[in-house]
């Protein structure tokens, strides 16, 4: 198996189109992947016109004055605004398709929303010819209009609740430059019941009294609450997030397990099935089980090469993407025995593939079409079809490495879980599929 | 070496046979590939066996070679003692002739490999070329360079399965210029051919197979006396002789 190890990697060596392919793809991947994850997405371009005049911009609510200008600056949070001078210059780039998308911001939008008497209301443009673009630029704008409306709903409730406050507590009031004293419910339940007492017993204006005094009290107790309703309005959803299954990889750490574990797919399955292909297109196959190579030799000496280039491979492309992304170096170890595994089992079915399609076109097409799908289920969430459908994809998942493969990984990388189920799993999809081979290599020749 | 061109002389039916196969059958689904058919070679001698398409000669020399087990009978030497060349060249194109050559010598575990190389480098003419990619030589060369790994380990018989077919004259003549080369060193040769003219002019024995029944073994000139064709060249013989059989 030795000289067939060595002939193998000298074939390999002599190959430069594929020897470039394994050499460039770990670190071509680690770079796309690695930029992707540390620039995070660019903020789209969006025209923007403020229509408001700089002295409209503070709207008065009593004694308050807010500075609406200050929320506007949340609608810019998420897109890059191009200032322009005009509502027709804001149409006219989004149609040209200088800027994805268009916000106008007319100049009676403070003055309505300071009357309070019909809704403020912002203009939104947008190029609907490429859904997807049309898609992003709709829940971008429309959630930061949301923000922005949050904020200053949160601020009008603050402003209503120190008026109800003055109606309780009482206290004084600033009004077109004089300064009002407002007796404040407590007060008046106060005065009331001073002047009960003074009344003689049985007088029925005390019984009125009481009415009276009863009617401030619920008042003043009811309004007390107010400040807690008037803060749910102001937020009245919050969200408490609790996680119920899996781990909590952060999505740029997951997204490196996926890398590599498609990686590791790619690789080992296109070699194996390739080099064991080739044994057969070469005429060589039945040359060397005439007792030179038993055919399990064979196999293993196959799936072993592939796996062993795609491990060197994904530590590779790991430690490309540990220049980009914060990789814990202390769990070394567990990647190391994840790619390993993975790539074992990988190899396994590479090899099943090249026993099955016996040439090295039809087995280099046939790893790759199972590749696409196998990788696409596997990365199917929960919910996002039927029930049923997802126990089917499931078990269609767990009958190819790649689903265990992206368990191992994100156990080993991120420390979601526990790596030992996954790597059983493997073991498994290797004697499996090393069983398959084996069978296929019975009309190889 | 000039391939003599007069026919060889009958073999010598008093030495022991060096391979020999009884009752060999074998069955693929309703059709009988082959039915009984049995064969003896002596040392050094050279078999040629012959017959239409779908005959059998093909399974007869897979057997002999262990590439497939025989539904019943026997084969006396067991493959690693049989030398063995596969119709289609079975090399590494990527590989350098001296590589396909070292690779094969170690994984028949030859005693000294570098030497077997040079012998066979030598034997086949290819010193040359023992550099030289596989891929860029020609047919003539890597067919030699495919005989040549049959004989690494030195067996004493060598199978070859139509090893002139997709040659043209001169490389013939150059392949069998070194067949004959190992025949003379005592090494037993069983080829299958639809030459009829190669059987006549090398073989001392022939096998006729139709429809994987054995109809003749013998020399040549035994067979042209079989159906008294005295005025007829073997080839014609050969024909006569199939129609005689129902084939």
């Amino acid at each position: 198996m030795r000289w067939l190890l060595q002939k193998d990697l000298r074939i390999l060596r002599r190959s430069p189109l594929l020897l470039a392919l394994l050499a460039l793809y770990p670190i071509v991947i680690a770079v796309l992947i690695g930029f992707a994850l540390s620039r995070g997405p660019d903020e789209p371009e969006v025209a923007f016109l403020n229509q408001v005049p700089e002295s409209a911009n503070v709207i008065s609510l009593g004694e308050e004055e807010v500075d609406a200008s200050r929320y506007a600056e949340t609608l810019f949070e998420a897109v890059d605004p191009v200032r322009v001078s005009s509502r027709e210059e804001a149409i006219e780039k989004v149609r040209d398709g200088d800027v994805l998308g268009a916000l106008v911001i007319p100049p009676d939008i403070t003055q309505k929303l300071e009357q309070g008497l019909e809704p403020a209301t912002v203009e939104v443009f947008y190029n609907a010819e490429d859904p997807a673009k049309q898609a992003f630029v709709e829940s971008t704008i429309e959630s930061q209009v949301a923000d922005a409306n949050a904020a200053l709903t949160e601020r009008f409730s603050e402003v209503a609740v120190e008026y109800i406050d003055l109606l309780v507590k009482g206290g004084e009031l600033p009004f077109l430059g004089q300064t009002l004293d407002v007796l404040g419910l407590e007060r008046s339940e106060q005065i009331l019941a001073r002047a009960r007492s003074d009344l003689p017993a049985g007088s029925p204006a005390r019984d009125d009294l009481e009415e009276v005094i009863d009617f401030s009290r619920l008042a003043r107790e009811n309004l007390d609450l107010s400040d807690e309703v008037l803060g749910s309005v102001g937020r009245p959803i919050q969200v408490d997030t609790t996680v119920i299954e899996g781990g909590t990889t952060p999505l740029s750490a997951f997204a490196v397990a996926i890398a590599v574990s498609v990686s590791l797919m790619f690789v080992t399955l296109l070699l194996a099935a390739g080099m064991l292909a080739l044994e057969r297109e070469e005429n060589v196959f039945r040359r060397l089980v005439r007792g030179l190579v038993s055919r399990t030799g064979l196999l293993v000496e196959k799936a072993g090469l592939a796996a062993a280039c795609a491990f060197v491979l994904a530590m590779a492309m790991l430690a490309g993407l540990a220049l980009f992304v914060d990789l814990d170096w202390g769990r070394f170890p567990l990647w190391a025995a994840g790619i390993a595994s993975s790539a074992v089992a990988f190899g396994a079915m590479g090899v099943a593939i090249g026993a099955l399609a016996r040439e090295v076109r039809a087995a280099s097409l046939l790893a790759f079409m199972l590749s696409l799908p196998i990788a696409f289920l596997a990365l199917v969430p929960s919910g996002a079809v039927s029930s049923a459908l997802f126990e089917v994809i499931k078990v269609v998942s767990a009958l190819f490495p790649f689903k265990p493969t992206l368990d191992a990984m994100d156990a080993a990388l991120n420390d979601a879980g526990d790596i030992a189920l996954p790597l059983l799993h493997l073991a498994a999809l290797a004697l499996a599929f090393g069983a398959l081979g084996r069978f296929g290599l019975r009309r190889f020749a | 070496m000039e391939p003599s061109t007069a026919a060889p002389a009958a073999r010598q039916t008093a030495t022991a046979p060096v391979l020999e196969a009884h009752e060999l059958r074998k069955r693929y689904g309703d059709r009988e590939a082959l039915a009984g058919v049995s064969l003896a070679a002596a040392r050094g001698e050279r078999v040629a066996v012959i017959g239409p398409n779908g005959a059998g000669k093909t399974t007869l020399l897979s057997i002999l070679a262990g590439i497939q087990a025989p539904d019943s009978g026997h084969v006396s030497r067991v493959p690693r003692e049989v030398g063995w060349v596969p119709q289609q060249v079975a090399l590494y194109g990527k590989l350098t002739v001296a590589e396909n050559l070292r690779l094969f010598a170690r994984l028949e575990r030859c005693a000294d490999v570098e030497r077997a190389v040079e012998r066979m480098l030598a034997q086949t003419g290819l010193e040359g070329r023992a550099g030289d990619q596989v891929a860029t030589l020609s047919g003539g060369n890597r067919q030699r360079l495919n005989v040549a790994i049959g004989l690494l380990a030195e067996p004493p018989v060598l199978l070859l399965d139509e090893p002139s077919a997709a040659l043209d004259p001169r490389q013939r003549d150059r392949l069998w210029e070194f067949v004959l080369a190992a025949g003379e060193a005592g090494t037993t040769v069983i080829y299958s051919t639809h030459n009829v003219a190669e059987a006549e002019r090398y073989a001392h024995q022939v096998v006729v197979l139709a429809d994987g029944e054995r109809l003749f073994a013998g020399s040549p000139r035994e067979l042209e006396g079989v159906v008294e064709a005295s005025d007829q060249d073997f080839e014609a013989a050969f024909v006569s002789f199939l129609r005689q059989r129902g084939h």
